[in-house]
């Protein structure tokens, strides 16, 4: 099923600069995404998961190119893709689309279902008039909606089908990559059931690519083939779904873990409890210590995320003996 | 068995609407004793907010309690006038909302906005108000309370402001908390820690909670009994462990397997997640009968024509299904 690299990203940065306030001379620097090196397979689901402000949809809107980084590269198919310009931008745009969460704002009111699935096909002139229509209901019918909806606006959907007329834009193009940025996290649980198993057809039926982003660790645990988990900006664990969840390495994936409440009565009260809030990395070292039970001197020099076995990457001085 | 701080006999909340009139609470009954956590739980639109909005008796709009008795403390809350209800909400009954960004004063310091709760319900002067007001940041956990009475909300973080809302929400020292999905907006390290103090604070003060969520897992791990609602009605009610240990209502067993930690961890690991098909019905719309007939996997020849009542099935279990009636599925 994988087969070599589609995305290498590495070294990837982007600061935003906080102004302290009108009064203030004082800036802030952000670092939303802080130096990530990671790789997208050919034919893999990459969860990536983490809280608010770790940085995730920050790497979502630079893998799509909606924002230019401040440092580091992402090659597509060996080429930098903040080389492209002209053609070469709109070719890699037509290979790499993104799914949004929330559907009210991503979906123009004013257009119906049906002109917006065949807009992008319009925009990339492909096909005449009659083909575009036909594949765009073709894409509809595939992603669970009806002929007889083409012609409604997007608040005669439920939310579970505007995410459908999304998706149903996304693929219409025939992307290879598809970047989901939290896409059934404003749905309802057994609407969010009915997409996940769309998201997971659809890309054996056209073989995609998935980066999945949610802060959701059952969902990321259901879709996804490898997960890398981020902490302000940076990836602190990386391996497969199995080894994430069974045999966590790093103290914040095993705490976000354990924060999560099961769905078995019986299993109260147990795991560790994790203290504070994510707060802006301050001073040097690990961004994690102030939170960090297994905190230790080591700590004040940032540890790289090193290579722990053969999938596992992990950003800890203690990983492996803790 | 002691009487029932809360209890609700076939509360009916209806909304006039220009498509005509709507039961957005469709004849809830429910108990709740002191020290106890109730979880209710169901998918948007299920009437689950407006259930707390009528214990309230703050229903928006043009919405009106149209039948039944919410009876808090051997007292129906529905005859007392405005002015009593008044006294009670804040101080008695108190509730807290998901997002606490719109549920606070922008243009308030924090340490006011808890003042206030406490000066009016509990006549303290105001000096004395704002005292025990950092005393109640300090129990709900926020650090250097001195500082942050000063702060306004947007100075703090969504989970210190849920925090807050718990303080002013804990400011008289209610015997009832009505929490509205207070963990919905927060991430998930912060959820754990706010549902901690909400537990804790419950048992401190014998009080109890109203935990409303659409999060199956907050329920399991935070509540005593469970009510699940589908389309303004209750189907299924059941202490916790018996319901996630043999759920009953075909909608309850959907709801559970279309989550997918309960598939990765029943085994299913890399199967499709079970789905409930269609989605809930508009309550404009509804038929004669079930309410969950045009879903349900199961559907019985009785689902059409009559609604199931909410019966006994084992103690303490009730669910409103014909499934267990002894007639045959029109669907196997």
């Amino acid at each position: 099923m994988m087969s070599g690299t589609l995305v290498e990203i590495s070294q990837l940065s982007k600061q935003y600069t906080l102004s302290g306030g009108f009064f203030s001379a004082q800036k802030r620097i952000i670092h939303a995404v802080n130096h990530i090196d990671l790789q997208i397979f050919k034919g893999e689901t990459l969860g990536v998961v983490g809280e608010s402000g770790c940085g995730k949809s920050t790497l979502a809107r630079l893998m799509t190119r909606l924002e230019k980084p401040t440092g580091g590269s992402i090659n597509f198919k060996g080429e930098n893709i903040f080389s492209y310009s002209g053609e070469a931008l709109k070719s890699y745009r037509r290979g790499v689309q993104i799914i949004f969460q929330d559907t009210y704002s991503s979906l123009n009111p004013r257009k119906t279902a049906f002109s917006m699935i065949q807009e992008p096909l319009t925009i990339h002139r492909l096909g005449i008039r009659s083909e575009r229509e036909e594949r765009a209901l073709d894409i509809m019918e595939r992603v669970g909606l009806k002929k007889e909806q083409a012609h409604r606006y997007p608040h005669e959907f439920s939310g579970g089908q505007r995410q459908r007329i999304g998706i149903a834009r996304a693929l219409v193009l025939n992307p290879e990559l598809i970047i989901a940025d939290e896409p059934v996290s404003s749905l309802d649980v057994s609407i969010q059931a009915q997409i996940l198993n769309l998201i997971k057809d659809l890309k054996r039926d056209f073989n995609l690519t998935y980066l999945f982003i949610s802060h959701d660790l059952n969902v990321i645990r259901y879709i996804s083939d490898r997960v890398a988990v981020m902490y302000l900006g940076k990836i602190v664990e990386l391996s497969s779904n199995e080894n994430i969840y069974n045999r966590p390495l790093h103290p914040y994936t095993r705490m976000l873990l354990d924060a999560v409440p099961s769905c078995d009565p019986r299993e109260r009260g147990r795991g560790i409890k994790m203290k504070g809030e994510v707060g802006f990395a301050e001073g040097q070292g690990c961004s994690f210590q102030p939170r960090c039970p297994y905190r230790a001197e080591i700590c004040k020099h940032e540890p790289p995320l090193k290579q722990i076995d053969e999938q596992s990457f992990c950003a800890c001085h203690m990983a492996g003996t803790i | 068995m002691q009487t029932p701080l809360l209890e609700i006999k076939d509360l009916v909340t209806v909304f006039n609407t220009a498509r005509g009139r709507i039961k957005a609470v469709d004849g809830v009954s429910l108990q709740v004793h002191s020290g106890e956590t109730l979880g209710i739980v169901g998918e948007s639109g299920c009437g689950k907010t407006m259930l707390a909005l009528s214990i309230m008796r703050l229903v928006p709009g043009d919405g009106r309690i149209a039948n039944g008795e919410i009876i808090f403390s051997g007292q129906n809350l529905l005859t007392l006038s405005e002015e009593d209800m008044r006294a009670r909400r804040g101080s008695e009954i108190s509730m807290i909302f998901q997002e606490p960004m719109t549920s606070l004063n922008p243009v308030l310091r924090i340490g006011e906005q808890i003042a206030e709760a406490i000066r009016l319900h509990r006549n303290l002067p105001a000096k004395k108000a704002l005292e025990l007001s950092v005393d109640l940041l300090r129990e709900v956990g926020i650090p250097d309370p001195q500082k942050r009475v000063r702060d306004y909300p947007h100075n703090l973080s969504g989970g210190m402001r849920q925090r807050v809302m718990i303080a002013m929400a804990m400011s008289c020292h209610p015997k009832l908390l009505l929490a509205d999905e207070p963990t919905t907006a927060l991430d998930v390290t912060i959820q754990a820690q706010i549902l901690d103090l909400i537990s804790s604070l419950k048992q401190k003060n014998n009080m109890a909670v109203i935990f409303i969520t659409h999060d199956l897992g907050v329920i399991a791990q935070n509540a005593q009994k469970v009510a699940v609602m589908y389309a303004g009605k209750i189907v299924e009610s059941a202490p916790v462990e018996a319901l996630f240990a043999k759920p009953l209502h075909p909608y309850t067993e959907g709801l559970l397997e279309s989550i997918p930690a309960v598939c990765a961890a029943s085994g299913r690991k890399g199967e499709y997640l079970k789905t409930i098909p269609g989605t809930v019905p508009g309550l404009y719309d509804l038929t004669a009968g079930c309410r969950f007939q045009d879903r349900c996997p199961y559907a019985f020849a009785d689902c059409q024509s009559k609604e199931p009542a909410l019966a006994e099935i084992e103690t303490g279990h009730f669910v409103s299904c014909w499934k267990y009636d002894g007639k045959n599925s029109l669907r196997e």
